[in-house]
């Protein structure tokens, strides 16, 4: 029995030691759980039409992705990573100093924001700043200085509104979506209050934090990063709001509907041409060390960056991506194309 | 005999009756009370047990009637001429050209065939979307595995887009609006048209068994997860349980009892409630950042389960090895055996019953772990399906996770199949554990 156990550890030495001088003939990629549904579309035609081997995309998030990218140099760290949001400067320091300077970024193209109900409920009209008197967590008390949201019902935000208990189910802080929901939705009701707006030059962090902060009292739930699950509640509760991306709108539209905000609906076109206010570019980063050492990065780049992908009418608009504008395609084409050098911070 | 026993039995019975003859009203209305209060008790285990099995049935019910559809898939048979002027115009039969040959057009103009008069090219777009991409591929595969088939005219039954299949099984239908459904009225028609010319069929989906993951969903399969979920299983085995047998048989067996060993005895009982995503970090710490093993593989992920299920294993087969009663172990030693062959002759195969069913009963929590394997990159997008350890692979747990955060509708169903498939594997895993119990198990 001794020997037996002496022959598995010899067995399992032998296949460390080799693996871990294995050079990699497969592109990894990691990052935002956004970019994935895009990013493995790409991915597994690219494995199919070429004779590269289809890359590895790991879902970790816009933030675990780009500190797993900026590790270092080397097969053992990923070459690209996808983000929901552009890479801050301290990761491009935190990059630099790892010795991963040579950063092409590549915008793939919009995301929007979604807030919806079901589709048995009324559609809803809104406006950003309803939005943020029914979310933050402080709101102007009337006399020039700021209270705990007490807003229980619509009707309390807006006497126009229904007078129905305000209960949104959104993404957790860790979560991109998120993020850019409170950076585009809040923050952009919050600036239509003249003395928080002016709280942006005085005191910034404050004013993060009140245009941010999103209330804990249980009228906003977080319902996990899984946007399924939540279009799921909204068919079971019709008196709730979810907040996702268009795409589940767009594979869901017989159960949800997305409210209009600033009296725009959530549709294709309306993102595109950028008058629906909620919408966030999407984005992939590019190691410039590792182009040419692993087989196939460039070639994934053109594949992704082509017309037939990202453009209108591509297989990612498909699947729910908003296309970005011609000038700015072409741009990120050629930046693909010489991999281009392209964080300026 | 008996009489003595009935007396026996009988004497308390009396005492207490004519106690209760004796009793004031008060007390006959506690005794009352006290059997009501029984009775209580019974309905609520009862009850208990009612709730209980009402939650599996209906978990059962929701996973079994929303997977089962995904076991069907709706597929088009068409007959495709594999032109040569489109494969292979040259006529070289060379490999590369064979592989990208436009074999989406040759699937494309077979079905625009048989609707002469779809002629603009948004509805051509339109009436294409029909047929998955995956049917071009079908076709590809079919040409450069036999390459004598160019030229001839084969008859194909090519899969069908998941929004297709959706609609052929009834999940998206005319009712709701034309603009909040992924299929147009005119698609819809075209469907229906050519199910009545009966070149529609709704087959068994093999490629849920034969593929990996795919982003199409009627493309996408089980086979690499459970794939990477039997490597990794194999390694997590591999590992676990000779240590485990070894540091269970000695603490049981050689070990002193001192401070020492409490202490490790302590320890090893705390690592059984370690949360699992801790492994997970441990796991990327030392086994990839510090050794240098690849990322997701099912090399780390094994190592990693390992870890988890050592504490189990160690813990079952200590209590199965005290289960031996120390007669065994004292008539070897009268005998003259060592003290080894005390162990590796008699009590360690008399155990064995119980160490393997502690070993299943760790394997099938480590089937179903998900956490831990998100920290060292199995949480992943892989379309191959893994031939060895340092391959990237999934899991099974991991393939419905990323499925049921998939936006198209057909995953939904393929989440529950896959469900089903991961639920197959934990059952048989316990009912041989279970089998193991009763045919091996001694009683003294």
């Amino acid at each position: 029995m001794y020997r037996k156990f002496l022959g598995i550890a010899v067995v399992a030495g032998i296949a460390i030691a080799g693996s871990a001088a294995e050079a990699r003939d497969q592109i990894r990629i990691v990052g935002s759980s956004t970019v994935y549904p895009f990013a493995t579309v790409v991915a597994e035609q690219f494995g199919k039409t070429t004779q590269f081997k289809t890359p590895v995309i790991e879902s970790t998030g816009s933030g675990g992705g780009l500190k797993l990218f900026c590790a270092g140099v080397g097969v053992e760290h990923p070459d690209i990573t996808n983000a929901s949001r552009r890479i801050k400067k301290s990761e491009v320091e935190k990059c630099a100093k790892n010795g991963v300077t040579d950063i092409t970024e590549i915008k793939i193209g919009y995301d929007g924001i979604v807030f919806a109900n079901a589709k048995s409920a009324p559609q809803m009209k809104l406006t950003k700043q309803q939005i943020f008197l029914a979310l933050a967590k402080n709101i102007p008390d009337g006399k020039g200085g700021l209270k705990e949201n007490d807003n229980m019902t619509w009707a309390d935000v807006d006497a126009s509104l229904p007078a129905k208990k305000i209960e949104v189910l959104g993404p957790p802080p860790t979560s991109g979506t998120r993020d850019a929901f409170a950076e585009l939705a809040l923050e952009g009701g919050c600036k239509t209050f003249d003395f928080i707006k002016a709280m942006k030059k005085s005191d910034k962090k404050k004013y993060k934090a009140v245009c941010h902060g999103i209330r804990e009292d249980g009228a906003y739930v977080e319902a996990g990063e899984n946007d399924v699950l939540i279009v799921r509640k909204l068919e079971a509760n019709p008196d709730a709001f979810g907040v996702f991306g268009f795409s589940f709108l767009d594979q869901n539209a017989d159960k949800v509907q997305g409210s209009l905000i600033g009296g725009v609906a959530p549709e294709f076109e309306t993102i595109a041409d950028g008058s629906y206010p909620v919408s966030r570019p999407l984005y992939f980063y590019v190691k410039g060390a590792h182009v040419g050492k692993v087989p196939g990065i460039k070639e994934y780049v053109t594949a992704f960056t082509a017309e037939k992908t990202f453009g209108p009418g591509g297989i990612l608009s498909d699947k729910g991506l908003i296309p970005m504008p011609d000038a700015e395609r072409k741009k990120f084409q050629k930046d693909g194309e010489m991999m281009a050098n392209n964080i300026s911070m | 005999m008996t009489d003595a026993v009935m007396t026996d039995v009988q004497t308390p019975d009396q005492m207490r009756r004519d106690r209760a003859a004796r009793a004031s009203d008060a007390v006959r209305r506690s005794l009352k009370k006290r059997y009501a209060a029984e009775a209580r008790f019974r309905a609520y285990g009862i009850g208990a047990v009612g709730i209980a099995m009402a939650f599996i049935v209906v978990l059962f019910a929701t996973i079994i009637s929303s997977g089962l559809p995904a076991f069907t898939q709706s597929a088009i048979t068409l007959n495709v001429e594999l032109k040569q002027d489109v494969i292979d115009p040259e006529g070289t039969r060379d490999q590369s050209t064979l592989i990208n040959a436009n074999y989406r057009k040759l699937v494309f103009d077979t079905l625009l065939a048989e609707f002469p008069d779809v002629t603009s090219r948004r509805d051509k777009r339109a009436l294409t979307a029909i047929l998955s991409s995956g049917a071009a591929f079908q076709v590809q595969q079919l040409v450069t595995s036999d390459p004598s088939l160019i030229g001839q005219t084969v008859e194909l039954s090519l899969p069908v887009a998941a929004d297709f299949d959706l609609y052929n099984k009834g999940v998206i239908n005319k009712g709701t609006a034309e603009s909040d459904r992924r299929v147009s009225n005119q698609q819809m028609a075209w469907f229906d048209t050519l199910k009545e010319r009966g070149i529609v069929e709704s087959e068994l989906n093999t490629t849920f068994f034969t593929n990996a993951d795919s982003r199409e969903p009627e493309l996408a399969g089980i086979l690499g997860a459970a794939m990477g979920s039997l490597l990794t299983m194999l390694v997590t085995l591999a590992l676990s349980f000779p240590i485990g047998v070894c540091a269970a048989v000695y603490l049981e067996e050689f070990a002193p009892k001192n401070r020492l060993t409490q202490i490790i005895e302590v320890n090893i009982n705390n690592l059984a409630a370690v949360p699992s995503i801790v492994f997970g970090l441990l796991g990327l710490a030392v086994f990839i950042n510090f050794f240098g093993l690849p990322r997701s593989a099912p090399l780390v992920g094994g190592m990693v389960l390992a870890l988890m299920t050592l504490p189990t294993i160690i813990i079952a087969s200590r209590a199965a090895l005290k289960a031996v009663p120390p007669s065994i172990r004292e008539a070897a030693l009268g005998l003259g055996a060592s003290r080894m062959q005390v162990v590796t002759h008699h009590v360690l195969p008399l155990a064995m019953p119980g160490i393997m069913t502690g070993t299943i009963i760790g394997m099938a929590q480590a089937l179903g772990e998900t956490a831990p394997l998100l920290m060292i990159g199995m949480v992943a997008f892989i379309v191959d399906i893994p031939g060895g350890i340092t391959d990237p692979a999934t899991v099974l747990p991991v393939q419905v996770y990323l499925w049921a955060d998939s936006p198209e509708r057909a995953f939904v169903a393929r989440t529950s199949a896959a469900i089903m498939v991961l639920l197959t594997f934990l059952i048989f895993m316990n009912a041989l554990a279970v089998l193991l119990r009763k045919k091996f198990e001694r009683r003294w």
